[in-house]
């Protein structure tokens, strides 16, 4: 059942609810954000000791950096679909709503964990690995905020294909890096322009190609999103 | 304002797996009546339920809810209230936030004196406030009516309505029953006639293999 049939309005409302539900479960048993900043830190910790006091080419930098956010997304952003499973409520949801509002509705909460995820994952890696500098703050920025929401996106629909498969934890990480690898290989380059102080004119390519895959995965995910939902 | 409403459903099946749980399964009724879904285990009542509900593709035909004056605005969840054992409560949030979920997500205004007379009406007026996964068996039971009434869904359907309920438990379901009976259209999905009394259209499932 399409959204279409609601005024937008009432759409909206529904999008809403469902995000502050998710939210305010969340925030009650702190699954997700438990999960996600115990990856980040101990990820994080293991890198700065494997290093030790030698450095890394920034190029390397840049990428352990997406590492660390790959694996701390796929550790975490499943939990908004698999959770509906495990307790049974997904019936309950698709009673209430039509497929699109719960898309939108989950994407939403998603975006907000990986946006709060990489502030945290930027500012430890930022403050205990020591030879990454980032000489372009501003594209650096921009990188993360579209790397973010390529991430939210793409780890969404991804999740609701995989919560109701049995072997749902080994299948997410799997099913999610090559559909993610044109958004990682974008966003590691980006970084690595920011961190060489690179201009903004010549990132723009890499923030073009990072436009153009969240608005074709978040597209194709709205168009398909009944049918993984449904049955 | 809508009128008189219908419900129809034509030619219907279900394979899952190469097994077909029912074949050719068809009905139809309006406001004021009640449909009958019955037969043994596992011959796919809940099954009819879930694609009475929606929630469920029919391998094989339709299901249609009719009205005078229905619109295209108002989507199906806003027309449905159901009770099943399958059904579950977001069991981390109280009753009363139970409640204002379940409206929110369908887009529609909380009325929370309307919650507090459905939960006082089940018997849950004084655990309101506690999380539904504190509550027992026959509690969540009664929240799932609460949680089907809430919007006055011209359409209730309850798949083994009495199941878990106490003595008391069962008179208020069939007190709801009778009154669904009178506004609007009721299915039951049971083997035991006694939950429903009177009924104006059945589907015997075990005819339908």
């Amino acid at each position: 059942m399409s959204g279409a049939e609601m005024t937008p309005g009432r759409f909206l409302r529904s999008v809403l609810a469902i995000f502050l539900k998710d939210w305010r479960s969340e925030l009650r048993t702190r699954y997700a954000i438990s999960a996600l900043l115990m990856f980040v830190i101990t990820t994080i910790a293991i890198i700065l000791f494997s290093l030790g006091s030698e450095g890394a080419p920034a190029d390397a930098l840049s990428g352990m950096l997406w590492v660390v956010i790959f694996f701390g997304a796929m550790s975490g952003l499943s939990r908004t679909f698999v959770m509906e499973e495990e307790r049974g409520t997904t019936l309950t949801l698709q009673l209430l709503a039509p497929a699109s509002a719960v898309y939108f509705g989950k994407l939403l909460f998603n975006l907000v964990l990986v946006l709060g995820l990489n502030a945290v994952t930027v500012l430890l890696y930022a403050g205990f690995i020591a030879g990454f500098v980032i000489r372009n703050v501003p594209v650096f920025l921009i990188t993360v905020l579209l790397g973010s929401l390529g991430f939210a996106a793409a780890a969404t629909v991804i999740a609701a294909i995989i919560a109701r498969a049995n072997t749902r934890g080994t299948l997410y990480p799997v099913l999610s890096f090559p559909i993610m690898l044109p958004l990682l290989l974008t966003v590691i380059n980006a970084t690595r322009l920011a961190s060489e102080g690179a201009f903004f004119q010549e990132a723009a390519g890499e923030f073009q190609i990072l436009v153009s895959y969240i608005v074709v995965v978040v597209a194709i995910s709205y168009m398909l999103f009944e049918y993984i939902w449904k049955d | 304002m809508e009128g008189r409403l219908t419900l129809a459903g034509e030619g219907l099946k279900k394979v899952f797996n190469r097994r077909t749980v029912f074949d050719n399964v068809s009905f139809s009724v309006a406001t004021g009546s009640v449909l009958l879904i019955t037969g043994r285990n596992g011959s796919g009542k809940s099954t009819l339920v879930r694609i009475i509900s929606r929630v469920l593709s029919p391998s094989a035909g339709s299901v249609r809810l009719e009205a005078d004056g229905m619109t295209g605005a108002d989507p199906w969840q806003t027309r449905i209230g159901l009770v099943s054992p399958y059904l579950q409560m977001f069991e981390e949030f109280t009753a009363t936030e139970n409640l204002s979920i379940a409206m929110g997500v369908r887009g529609l205004p909380f009325d929370s004196a309307r919650a507090d007379s459905l939960l006082e009406r089940v018997a849950l007026y004084p655990r309101r406030n506690d999380p539904v996964r504190t509550y027992s068996s026959g509690m969540k039971q009664r929240m799932k009516y609460a949680f089907a009434l809430l919007h006055e869904p011209p359409l209730l359907i309850l798949d083994e309505p009495t199941s878990n309920l106490d003595e008391e438990g069962v008179g208020i379901v069939r007190a709801i029953m009778e009154e669904q009976r009178a506004k609007g259209i009721l299915v039951v999905a049971t083997n035991d006639l006694a939950d429903v009394g009177r009924f104006d259209a059945q589907v015997d499932l075990n005819e339908r293999r």
